[in-house]
């Protein structure tokens, strides 16, 4: 993958947000001192007037942000996943998600891929904690191409969201010219017949990886990028697994709640196959290099392919 | 009832007197609409919304500009009842202004009420913020007022307090936030009834010198002395008006339960109905009250 092009998905969101401004007057940037890690200050060197940086206190960027909502201008608030989605939860939940505000919460820094900040850092609950707020749509792009295409969609979309985005480099698998992204609807990012590969995030890259090597031992997968986790494409996943009759899903997040309990969620019901899920398994993180540590918890596409020749054994 | 604008030029002028009267009587009204609330729905909190009736009439009658028959108009002033368990208050007042019926009060927090046990903005007409979990109103009414100023727009916002709440830190991030940018469109009252659900705020975990905090936090202060006054209502919103390049922060000593000689300054009535017996003792000394003004 040397020669792939990698981007990290937060710097598409501070990219991203500058076009947005340029075109639409009453979109409203917010940040909790961290405008540089988060890339809102690209935001804020190109539309001072309509950034505001609260300081160093999440739980008024997100009450803020919803006092702004209530005006009719589009707000994203921004932080890094552990402080909008842990620490500030319980405004996410009261003053955005019950009224059903119109608030973007540009979540970035999120998963184990924080590195050398260490486990307070690293944020791998994100995902369960948005996805049981009733009415918010919970969503984690793939690459830059899709973040950026989110960023706008977002925009565009009226309700609360929640955006998850990395600070890792990751590598850009989707083509600009080509790609379209439709909240709630996944993408069948190879086809496959032998186990389906549900993945999201900076797992996606891996999975696809997986996929070449699978291949090469005689396992066709098939990769599924979920990006929108709420409201999730169970129609795709569920039509898959009725294909394939195995699942795995793959994701920079807790095995529980997060997208592999959604997957498993929707499969329960409309097409119970086994399900094998793959991520962080209900421990802390630790410091270091993000890409040791990705290997270390099994978010490899190493991982992947040992997970899937075992699960189909 | 006069218009704003004419009770406004009335008052510098010729019938402050009249002015007072109407605005006690409504007040008044409000006092029975509250009990009636909590005495239909067997709960809700009677104590703090009775501190904060004058606040509430003061601000629906005389000060804000805002029209029952568009509540969602978006030049309209706004106020965020931080302190939403206090929903009684505020919804026996859109009430009397005639946002919804008065007898919607006697479905409140029944299923399928439009009128829920803390405000829910989608529910009820004149409601402009969700609120219920303390000291996050404030931050929003901060949002709204910040938004404003960003575009130009002319509204006041209006964010009520209790003085339990401001125990919450979020209460001071909000007000940092809010001093710093020189909110002067956002004007914070803090109900200064001095009880709080474990008792006297005194011996709770004191905020005292509330008017030395907001002044630490770059507000303008005003100290009411008494809250349930009318004169000394006016005379703060109309300094808190004239004040440029800051927020005024409103600090009101009132007493809990006011109006209802049983409940007055009794921390038991903070979240407790009346029953059927209380509810029409009380009910007649507010009908004296209102035949005597």
């Amino acid at each position: 993958m040397s020669d792939v092009q990698k981007i990290a998905t937060r710097a598409s969101y501070g990219a991203a947000l500058v076009e947005l401004g340029n075109e639409h007057d009453d979109l409203v940037v917010l940040d909790a001192d961290l405008a540089a890690a988060t890339q809102t200050g690209k935001f804020k060197a190109a539309h001072p007037e309509r950034f505001v940086d609260v300081g160093i206190a999440e739980a008024n960027l997100i009450g803020v942000a919803a006092g702004i909502a209530t005006t009719g201008r589009v707000p994203f608030a921004s932080t890094f996943a552990m402080f909008a989605a842990g620490r500030a939860f319980e405004q996410i939940r009261n003053s955005v998600g019950y009224p059903h505000l119109n608030v973007k919460i540009g979540a970035t820094h999120a998963g184990i891929s924080v590195g050398e900040d260490g486990a307070s850092h690293q944020c791998n609950e994100d995902i369960a904690l948005m996805r049981t707020i009733p009415g918010m749509t919970v969503v984690c792009p793939a690459d830059d191409v899709e973040a950026r295409a989110l960023v706008k969609a977002a925009y565009e979309f009226v309700g609360p969201m929640y955006m998850r985005f990395g600070r890792l480099a990751a590598p850009v698998i989707h083509d600009e010219t080509t790609y379209k992204f439709e909240l709630g609807r996944g993408i069948v990012e190879r086809k496959g017949t032998d186990v389906t590969v549900v993945a999201t995030g900076l797992m996606v890259g891996e999975a696809l990886q997986a996929a070449e090597e699978l291949a090469k031992a005689g396992i066709d997968a098939e990769v599924i990028n979920i990006h929108t986790i709420k409201p999730l494409d169970e129609e795709l996943i569920v039509s898959s697994a009725s294909k394939t009759g195995k699942v795995v899903t793959v994701e920079e997040h807790s095995i529980i709640g997060g997208l592999g309990s959604a997957v498993c969620d929707a499969l329960a019901e409309k097409c119970p196959v086994p399900v094998r899920k793959i991520g962080v398994n209900d421990t802390f993180g630790e410091s270091g290099p993000a890409v040791e540590l990705l290997v270390k918890y099994g978010l490899s596409a190493q991982n992947i392919v040992s997970q899937v020749t075992d699960f189909l054994k | 009832m006069p218009s704003r604008i004419c009770t406004r030029f009335s008052y510098e002028g010729m019938c402050p007197e009249m002015d007072n009267i109407e605005l006690k009587r409504r007040a008044n009204e409000i006092r029975k609409g509250i009990l009636t609330g909590v005495h239909a729905a067997k709960s809700g909190h009677p104590g703090g919304s009775l501190s904060a009736t004058e606040i509430f009439t003061y601000l629906y009658f005389e000060e804000m500009h805002v029209d029952p028959a568009n509540p969602v108009d978006p030049k309209r002033d706004r106020l965020v009842l931080s302190k939403g368990h206090c929903a009684p208050g505020l919804y026996a007042t859109l009430a009397e202004k005639g946002f919804f019926p008065k007898d919607w009060l006697l479905t409140l927090r029944h299923v399928g009420s439009r009128l829920q046990g803390h405000p829910n903005m989608n529910d009820t007409p004149g409601i402009d913020m969700s609120t219920g979990s303390l000291g996050q109103g404030i931050s929003v009414a901060v949002g709204m007022a910040l938004s404003a100023q960003m575009f130009g727009d002319t509204n006041r916002v209006y964010a009520l307090l209790g003085d339990g709440e401001i125990e919450e830190g979020q209460v001071w991030e909000a007000a940092m936030l809010a001093g710093n940018h020189k909110l002067d469109n956002l004007c914070v009252i803090v109900d200064n009834n001095n009880l709080q659900i474990d008792g006297p705020i005194t011996e709770v975990n004191p905020a005292y010198p509330i008017d030395e905090k907001f002044r630490a936090f770059n507000f303008h202060v005003i100290n009411v002395a008494d809250g349930s006054d009318f004169d000394q209502l006016r005379a703060a919103f109309t300094e808190a008006r004239e004040i440029q390049g800051m927020p005024t922060a409103i600090i009101c000593k009132t007493v809990k339960g006011k109006g209802v000689s049983f409940m007055e300054d009794q921390v038991g009535w903070h979240g407790k109905a009346p029953n059927d017996e209380q509810y029409a003792e009380a009910m007649a000394e507010l009908t004296k009250a209102g035949e005597e003004l």
